[in-house]
């Protein structure tokens, strides 16, 4: 009865079908900037993952287990060791440095567009206001709505999925920035430019580095968000820790699908840890704790 | 409204010198359209009139300041004393008018060159110190000059150099965050130093210190002065601030320079009912009684003790003579040092027999005028006593000589603790450091 009352009052409005349309369009017109794309991103995913994957496990586990080691401490280090050594031992390593791979460089693709957007955003009024609602938009569609798109246009492998998950975890890189950047105090900034600085300089030497620990914070909401996006990513398969997980799910293996999960756990806590360590190491944030 | 800059004006300088700062009729409205609202304000409108059209923070400001000078815009905060000082160095485009930096017009140079107008002509001092919190104190001080391109070694010697100025000395490998906030603003004060500009803009420098430090601060400042002679342009909300320190004193309100002209012009000849508002609270503070020079005496000494208790306090506090009250601070009268000593060799166990009753003291109240002639009887310092007969200060003679000459004499001694915050505001009595409070008696 509603939805009959609905047809009649309210017109029918496609605009899935117009979405639809547009992205068939633009897969068509642009198949040759896709495709290099898809290579692109193919190229520096199969390398990370070869990086990653190619040594024995227990050489990158104390790879990764010494970067902890040096951002944060001992605890850190061997909390991290032990965490890779029963990924491997749950036979989910391979999977893990897959994903990894794929959080890496969604992440870093994420922060390269993220920050200098921030950066602009802080330092333009107009590009914030425009910014702002495309970000709430991207933050707020569910995630795994971006897969179908790229999935058209990139097939299935992991490109799609880093795809969306570049575009899910840019929000907080770029909202971070922004907030840090205009977060620093207006009187500093104002010292930089009475004693005649340029405003590149200023960029430089005042407003990053006093952002810097906001910003970081924001990394690792990046990097957070990426991992949460790879496990949806395992749909269109992506492979990793996502398509045992996906595949647990559609078997109801609870055996895979919590050896899966447990592996996706440790791995976001080594990078929570490890980022939040790296924040803290941050001259301004090592000049404030050295007042204490 | 605009016609009456020739009675707000009065250049203190001579004719013939260039000043090193000139404002010639400048406005800054922020809003929509401050051209429109600019001429509406020439042709006379109020501020309240253009408020539809932007915020008029700075109404047809005119004023010279000369080479050397100590130049103080006063008023209360949203008077405009804070945009008009960016205006002094290009931080905020005036939205009509000149500002001369020597010859050079910052409202008509372009960004470059203003960079570097700002580089080797005008610093400024923040009010929250507006320090780099990651950089060293050695690096924050260098700041000005490594902007200017100067070389590392270079820079930090010079940087050195300001830092000792400011007395910082020793503290360059420290962080801002490991400073007090008196220290965090030497360092402000020294990066200015540093850059080694003529003209030196302090915004609010000392309204976020304490009052103790900030009477320091004051003390420092004309003391560095005194060496320097840079061309200062102090703003402050705080009258006293700005009668201690200001050659000349412009004061603001509602965006308009309501008058110029140095503390005793302001006090005794108020442009407007609005200053001597203004000044009637701090000039009722200011009306000199013996409470407002008097110090702390460095040493009492209680009525009721014994000789040798006496002459070995006066000792350790090297005075030769001090004080004498009872138990509730009541002046009895005055004990010698050697006097003190010969009853204890005599064996005299109480002081009574050896107090001199023969005291000047005087009321608290007191005005400052009445205090010479008993003054000039007594050989000790005058006794300041409450209406209870208490002992709450001393006036030497200088301090008074001092305070009626109305000058700050050169003074060694910035940090003395004794010093009162007033005392040290209201200038005449910071010549005397309190040590020498309890003088000689001849």
């Amino acid at each position: 009865m509603i939805a009959a009352a609905n047809d009649t009052l309210v017109p029918r409005v496609p605009v899935g079908d117009w979405i639809e349309t547009a992205i068939d369009w633009v897969t068509d017109t642009f198949d040759p900037l896709f495709d290099a794309i898809k290579t692109f991103f193919e190229t520096i995913y199969d390398g990370l993952d070869w990086v990653l994957s190619t040594p024995p496990f227990f050489v990158v586990a104390i790879v990764l287990a010494a970067i902890a080691f040096w951002a944060k401490g001992w605890k850190l280090g061997i909390g991290s060791l032990v965490g890779f050594v029963l990924i491997a031992a749950m036979d989910q390593w391979d999977n893990a440095m897959d994903s990894l791979a794929l959080v890496l460089l969604a992440s870093a693709v994420a922060l390269v567009i993220g920050i200098p957007l921030g950066i602009w955003a802080a330092r333009n009024e107009h590009v914030s206001r425009v910014v702002r609602p495309i970000l709430d938009f991207m933050q707020t569609m569910p995630a795994f709505v971006y897969l179908i798109p790229t999935v058209v246009i990139f097939l299935t492998g992991p490109v799609p999925g880093i795809i969306a998950t570049i575009v899910f975890a840019l929000a907080p890189g770029v909202r971070f920035t922004e907030l840090g950047i205009r977060q620093v105090d207006a009187e500093v900034v104002e010292a930089g430019r009475a004693f005649g600085s340029t405003d590149r300089r200023i960029l430089r030497q005042i407003q990053i580095p006093l952002a810097m620990p906001t910003i970081m914070a924001g990394v690792n909401q990046v990097i957070m968000l990426a991992l949460s996006m790879v496990v949806i990513s395992g749909m269109v398969g992506a492979g990793g820790l996502g398509g045992d997980v996906v595949g647990a799910l559609s078997s109801v293996d609870i055996a895979l699908g919590f050896e899966a999960g447990l592996a996706v756990v440790f791995l976001a806590i080594y990078l929570d840890r490890v980022t939040s360590a790296l924040a803290d190491r941050s001259p301004v944030a090592k000049a404030l704790k050295a007042a204490r | 409204m605009t016609g009456d800059s020739s009675t707000t004006t009065t250049p203190a300088e001579a004719p013939g010198v260039t000043p090193a700062v000139s404002v010639r009729g400048v406005y800054k409205v922020f809003g929509p359209k401050p051209g429109e609202a600019v001429r509406r304000l020439e042709a006379g409108a109020s501020r309240d009139e253009v408020k539809n059209l932007g915020t008029a923070a700075v109404i047809d400001a005119t004023f010279d300041v000369a080479p050397g000078e100590i130049f103080v815009v006063m008023g209360l905060s949203g008077s405009g004393k804070s945009t008009l000082i960016r205006m002094l160095n290009g931080l905020w485009a005036p939205s009509a008018g000149d500002v001369l930096l020597g010859d050079a017009n910052l409202a008509t140079v372009d960004g470059k060159r203003l960079r570097q107008l700002r580089r080797s002509r005008v610093s400024m001092v923040f009010q929250h110190f507006a320090l780099l919190p990651h950089r060293t104190v050695l690096d924050n001080a260098a700041y000005p000059l490594e902007i200017q391109g100067v070389g590392k070694a270079e820079r930090q010697e010079k940087a050195q150099q300001a830092l000792d100025m400011v007395g910082l000395s020793g503290w360059q490998d420290s962080l801002p965050s490991q400073l007090s906030g008196g220290m965090r603003q030497r360092v402000g004060l020294a990066r200015a130093l540093a850059a080694d500009t003529d003209v030196l803009l302090m915004d609010e420098a000392f309204s976020a210190l304490d009052p103790l430090i900030r009477s320091e601060m004051q003390e420092q400042l004309l003391e560095l002065q005194e060496k320097l002679g840079k061309t200062i342009i102090f703003i402050t909300h705080d009258l006293n601030e700005a009668m201690h320190l200001g050659d000349r004193i412009a004061v603001m309100r509602d965006g308009r320079i309501v008058q110029i002209g140095t503390a005793e012009q302001i006090l005794s000849d108020p442009a407007n009912s609005y200053v001597e508002k203004f000044v009637a609270d701090v000039d009722r503070s200011r009306v000199l009684t013996a409470s407002s020079v008097m110090q702390r005496p460095r040493l009492t000494v209680p009525a009721g003790g014994g000789p040798r208790q006496a002459a070995r306090e006066m000792r350790d506090a090297e005075v030769s003579g001090a004080f004498a009250v009872d138990r509730r601070r009541v002046l009895k009268g005055l004990v010698r040092a050697d006097d003190a000593v010969r009853a204890t060799k005599d064996g005299v166990e109480k002081l009574e027999g050896i107090i001199d009753t023969d005291v000047t003291s005087v009321h608290q109240d007191t005005p400052l005028a009445e205090l010479f002639a008993p003054a000039a009887e007594s050989a000790v310092p005058l006794a300041v006593v409450d209406d209870e007969g208490r002992l709450v200060g001393v006036v030497p003679r200088v301090t008074l000589l001092e305070a009626m000459a109305g000058e700050s004499v050169e003074n060694g001694n910035v940090s003395t603790p004794e010093k009162t915050q007033q005392q040290a505001q209201e200038g005449p009595a910071d010549g005397e450091p309190a040590g020498t409070t309890e003088g000689a008696p001849a």
